[in-house]
């Protein structure tokens, strides 16, 4: 399987000229060129606007943006090249010969400032009612170019009705500018094709299928889209002023839950660098807003390893003891909402290889309102469970139908790392500068939970519960980081051999536990498509995440996003991680307490199927 | 509908006494490099209205390593007031599938497409038929003529869009795609359908080439003007006594056009369609080439009773309809195009907003992505600089 291509569903043409590695050396591997005066050599193939980023020269975009294949539509970045009749785009250019460029000539500008004003003339909206203000690439770029006045006119009207339908995602086509960068992650980084342009010349429009709304479409909520417009054209469904009354109501007991990957980004919302980790802050804002307990989502993040850890003991056990060939491996990981919608409509027929455990913020929901309000002698009725999240599908996921086990709805609002800052600076905080404070009783160790928030960290955290549960000892890496997990490449493979297992294990003795790690549904369709062609059967256990770089590339996430934030994110949690006493979900209190006191029949037991697992539906692609 | 006036390229009888079957063998015994050399020698540029050296394209392509590579004939006659396309389909078809045989040979490519404008569908089953014929004569196929060269055309219809005649958006639609165009570089030559080095020529640039090689490059050279050899054929219409598709030598007047079409009362003529320039009275003693009014075919004759404003609103509305849309320059800029135009008509105007306006139409010369909305301002330009006292004055 080819593990690391990048996605092939963009036009050959669109894709950026790659040189291989053998000519990058060859004679004539670099090339000499000018900009605005200036000579100096850049490798081949490498785009006019990346050789200027290089000489730190500035060059506006819009369309462009590093995780997507070219498009070369918005023209903001033309430029303007000796010999040429027209001003090509700079992202678009690959350099291949001596070219003489010039960044700001007076065509250059003339025609940058007529694109600019062109866009606004069809941007409808004023800044100050606009949840992208002070982060919206159109806004810098018409601050940036001097725009005083609406040289062509300026939409006063509304022409599309914006398209609330789905829990996640809103869709506000009178801010569109047609960058197409969703259409872009829609297509071709994710796969999954819900947006299109349709018609053209001035009726040109982002739609869905027949236009639909986005709800009853093959969305899966991912969110990918909203981090990359550029304008506030998408945007998450934003639950803040139901919470707001939620809290400001004397009744009603308001948990919150915190994931992981929004304390390792949510410094950006606050202008700090990206890898800042706010996790004791958040407590303290949180706190000082308002909500009664601040949880640690990492507790059943560690319980989901129990759960599904267990499971995937029980369904090797099945088969290859009982040599039951009902039994459905690989077992896949169903923590990334975005990931069972994809697998629900695309590979409808494979959903018993999903393993049964709620993702860990249904987990909390249904055990907030149960264990929970036991302990503290609350009636569930009144308490109202926030989830913070990386994520827009937990929006979705927090909706779903059968998520209300504990006899109310579990979850009642799922809300992003985004709008979770924007309550914050509501309630006059300043997050960096907030003294650190701890999470809530009873669920306040955390352990590898955390490290569920980058791509692999769910694997890695199952594999040091279950080669313990199975050998007695700890996994063979040092300081229990399993490196084969970690990294970004699109889709990872390996393996640990168990040896001189416990008695009760013996039929696992000599194996070697294959695992597989995806992340990004365009990944994920790459592992589906191996796994109907039969090409899995040695694997047992296979990681997916929604999101390329896992949660903590989540569509609630600060935008912008980038593949150096992302892994500036990540390394802040594998940080924070390395720092903690416990490491193995197994061995976190908490963890055995709920087992003693609680769930008492244990690990997939009588309740916790009814409490911690779930079912799916079978969606397909029929959009009515 | 045949050519009105005595051809020296497109001309039946001569033809049939040369036998146009023979051109072929001819080009199939030369060598591809040879062949290549002789249409480059031609001088003969693109028939499309770019005019872009149709045997330097030839050997880009031809030199492009790749292990398939196609020829794409361009019928996607869009252009306003161009239909002599659909002559040479309809009369000279036979030239122009040699023509991309000779092509695909040259180039060593094994497979041809004819992109056919959708309204043009009425001679799909003609040319099928033709392309029949031409497999049992072993002029197609394997093995063409004993040559050891394969080659097949296939005939794929657009669907009514005018962007698809640009040949980047052309190859995406032949791939299956929205009909955008693409970004260049890289140039079909090197990537174009499905990735592969592709050439994409004009119907009549394609139907040409087997006369070139006939009659040799040098006698080609002996007709039109320094930087434009040959003939063209122009389709005419408007105000003349006889529209219809002439061939005219590179080099002709505008006012010598008008006297072979009996045009009276000429105030202006639109050369090159929606997309070209409309040249005044004045300038009548303009030449038809690659050098000062490039065509691709289309002339539109306004005698004086027309009202050059409502010209120009007709060829906006064109271009706000037809842009594909993906890029700002063209998709936006020629909305405010025509709404300039709709402010001066309804006399809500001023001048120095025109002239805003003209600037914003050189940005989108400069800048649009491909030569839709490059050459969309065009008319807009010149009928507002050329016509600016009888637009004004009247309102």
């Amino acid at each position: 399987m080819e593990n690391n291509k990048e996605t092939n569903r963009a036009p050959i043409s669109q894709k950026p000229l790659v040189i291989e590695k053998g000519d990058k050396d060859a004679i004539g591997g670099l090339v000499e060129i000018e900009i605005n005066g200036k000579p100096f050599k850049v490798p081949l193939g490498t785009t006019i606007l990346d050789a200027c980023r290089q000489q730190n020269i500035h060059i506006p975009t819009l369309c462009h943006h590093e995780d997507l294949c070219i498009a070369g539509v918005c023209r903001i970045c033309v430029v303007e090249v000796e010999g040429m009749r027209v001003l090509p785009t700079s992202c678009s250019f690959p350099i291949t010969n001596r070219l003489k460029i010039k960044t700001s000539s007076e065509n250059v500008r003339k025609a940058r400032r007529h694109i600019l004003d062109l866009l606004l003339s069809e941007h409808y909206g004023e800044c100050y009612s606009c949840h992208r203000n002070n982060n919206c690439e159109l806004q810098k770029l018409a601050k940036e170019y001097g725009v005083d006045s609406y040289r062509f006119g300026h939409v006063t009207q509304r022409r599309h009705e914006i398209d609330r339908s789905s829990y996640s995602v809103i869709r506000d086509m009178d801010k569109c500018i047609l960058c197409k960068r969703c259409v872009r992650t829609c297509i071709d980084l994710q796969e999954v094709g819900v947006l299109e342009a349709t018609h053209r010349g001035d009726a040109t429009t982002i739609s869905t299928f027949m236009d639909k709304p986005l709800a009853d479409v093959v969305c899966i909520n991912c969110g990918q889209c909203i981090n990359r417009c550029p304008t506030a054209a998408l945007k998450a469904n934003d639950p803040s002023d139901d919470i707001w009354r939620a809290i400001d109501d004397p009744k009603k007991h308001v948990v919150i839950q915190t994931a992981p990957s929004p304390r390792a980004a949510i410094g950006e919302e606050f202008g700090l660098p990206a890898g800042t980790s706010m996790t004791k802050q958040l407590n303290t804002a949180l706190k000082m807003i308002g909500f009664d307990k601040v949880f640690d989502t990492n507790f059943t993040a560690d319980l989901t390893i129990m759960e599904e850890g267990t499971e995937l003991l029980l369904r090797l056990k099945k088969a290859l003891v009982e040599k039951d060939d009902s039994v459905k491996l690989p077992q896949f990981t169903s923590c990334s909402p975005g990931w069972i919608k994809y697998i629900e409509h695309f590979y409808p027929d494979y959903l018993d290889y999903l393993s049964s455990c709620k993702s860990p913020q249904q987990m909390f929901g249904a055990v907030i309102k149960t264990y929970y309000a036991q302990l503290n002698n609350i009636n569930p009725e009144d308490i109202v469970t926030v989830a913070l999240m990386p994520c827009s599908a937990k929006k979705f996921e927090c909706n779903r139908p059968e998520m209300n086990d504990s006899g109310y709805k579990d979850v009642d609002y799922g809300l992003t790392t985004r709008e979770m800052a924007q309550m914050i600076k509501e309630a006059g905080l300043y997050l960096p500068g907030l003294p650190e404070s701890e999470f809530d009783n009873p669920f306040d160790e955390s352990s590898s939970g955390l490290i569920f928030g980058a791509t692999g960290g769910v694997m890695e955290s199952a594999l040091r519960t279950a080669y313990e549960l199975v050998t007695g000892r700890q996994v063979p890496f040092s300081n229990l980081e399993i490196l084969p997990c970690r990294g970004f490449s699109g889709v990872r493979q390996a393996s640990v051999k168990l040896e001189n297992v416990k008695p009760e294990w013996s039929f696992l003795e000599g194996v070697d536990l294959n695992f597989m790690i995806a992340h990004g549904t365009a990944n994920a369709k790459k592992v589906m498509e191996a796994l109907k062609r039969g090409e899995l059967s040695n694997i047992h256990f296979v990681e997916i995440m929604a999101c390329p770089g896992g949660c903590i590339g989540g569509g609630g996430q600060p935008i912008p996003t980038s593949k150096e934030i992302r892994a500036k994110r990540a390394e802040a949690i594998y940080k924070e991680a390395a720092g903690l006493t416990i490491k193995k979900s197994f061995e976190n209190p908490a963890i055995a307490k709920i087992y003693a006191e609680f769930l008492t029949d244990g690990p997939c037991g009588h309740l916790s199927h009814k409490l911690l697992h779930t079912h799916y539906a079978k969606r397909g692609k029929y959009i009515p | 509908m045949p050519i009105k006036n005595k051809s020296v390229i497109f001309d039946r009888e001569n033809l049939n006494k040369e036998n146009p079957k023979e051109f072929l063998y001819k080009a199939l015994k030369m060598s591809p490099s040879d062949l290549i050399l002789e249409v480059r020698e031609s001088g003969l540029k693109g028939r499309g209205g770019a005019g872009f050296p149709t045997g330097t394209k030839w050997m880009l392509a031809s030199a492009a390593v790749s292990d398939k590579k196609f020829v794409v004939c361009n019928a996607d006659e869009g252009e306003p007031g161009t239909f002599k396309d659909r002559v040479l389909l309809d009369e000279f078809s036979d030239l122009v599938f040699y023509g991309m045989i000779m092509c695909g040979y040259a180039i060593r490519a094994n497979k041809g497409f004819v992109y056919l404008r959708g309204e043009y569908r009425y001679l799909l089953d003609k040319l099928l038929k033709y392309l029949d014929k031409m497999h049992e004569e072993n002029l197609l196929g394997k093995n063409i003529l004993n040559s050891g060269f394969d080659f097949d055309i296939e005939i794929r219809l657009g669907s009514g869009a005018y962007v698809c005649g640009e040949e980047s958006a052309l190859i995406e639609s032949l791939e299956g795609h929205r009909g955008e165009s693409r970004n260049r570089p890289p140039f079909p030559v090197n990537t174009g359908y499905m990735g592969h080095p592709t050439v994409v020529n004009n119907v009549e640039t394609f139907a040409t080439v087997p006369i070139i090689i006939s009659r040799g490059a040098e006698w080609f050279t002996t007709v039109g003007t320094l930087n434009s050899k040959g003939t063209k054929l122009i389709s005419v219409s408007g105000d003349c006594k006889e529209p219809g598709v002439y061939e005219v030598p590179f080099g002709i007047s505008i006012n010598d056009i008008l006297k072979l079409v009996k045009a009276e009362n000429t105030k202006a003529v639109q050369v090159g369609g929606a997309s070209g320039h409309c040249v005044p009275k004045e300038q009548f003693d303009r030449a038809l080439s690659f050098e000062d009014l490039s065509t691709g075919g289309s002339i539109m004759i306004f005698n004086e009773s027309r009202d050059m404003l409502h010209i120009l609103k007709n060829f906006m509305e064109f271009f706000v309809e037809e842009s594909c849309g993906q890029c700002t320059p063209c998709r936006i800029g020629n909305i405010k195009l025509l709404e300039g135009v709709e402010k001066v008509e309804a006399g809500d105007c001023a001048l120095s907003y025109i002239k805003e306006l003209i600037e914003l139409g050189k940005s989108m010369q400069l800048a649009s992505k491909c030569g839709l909305g490059q050459s969309s301002p065009n008319p807009f330009i010149s009928i507002m600089t050329n016509f600016e006292n009888e637009i004004f004055s009247q309102r």
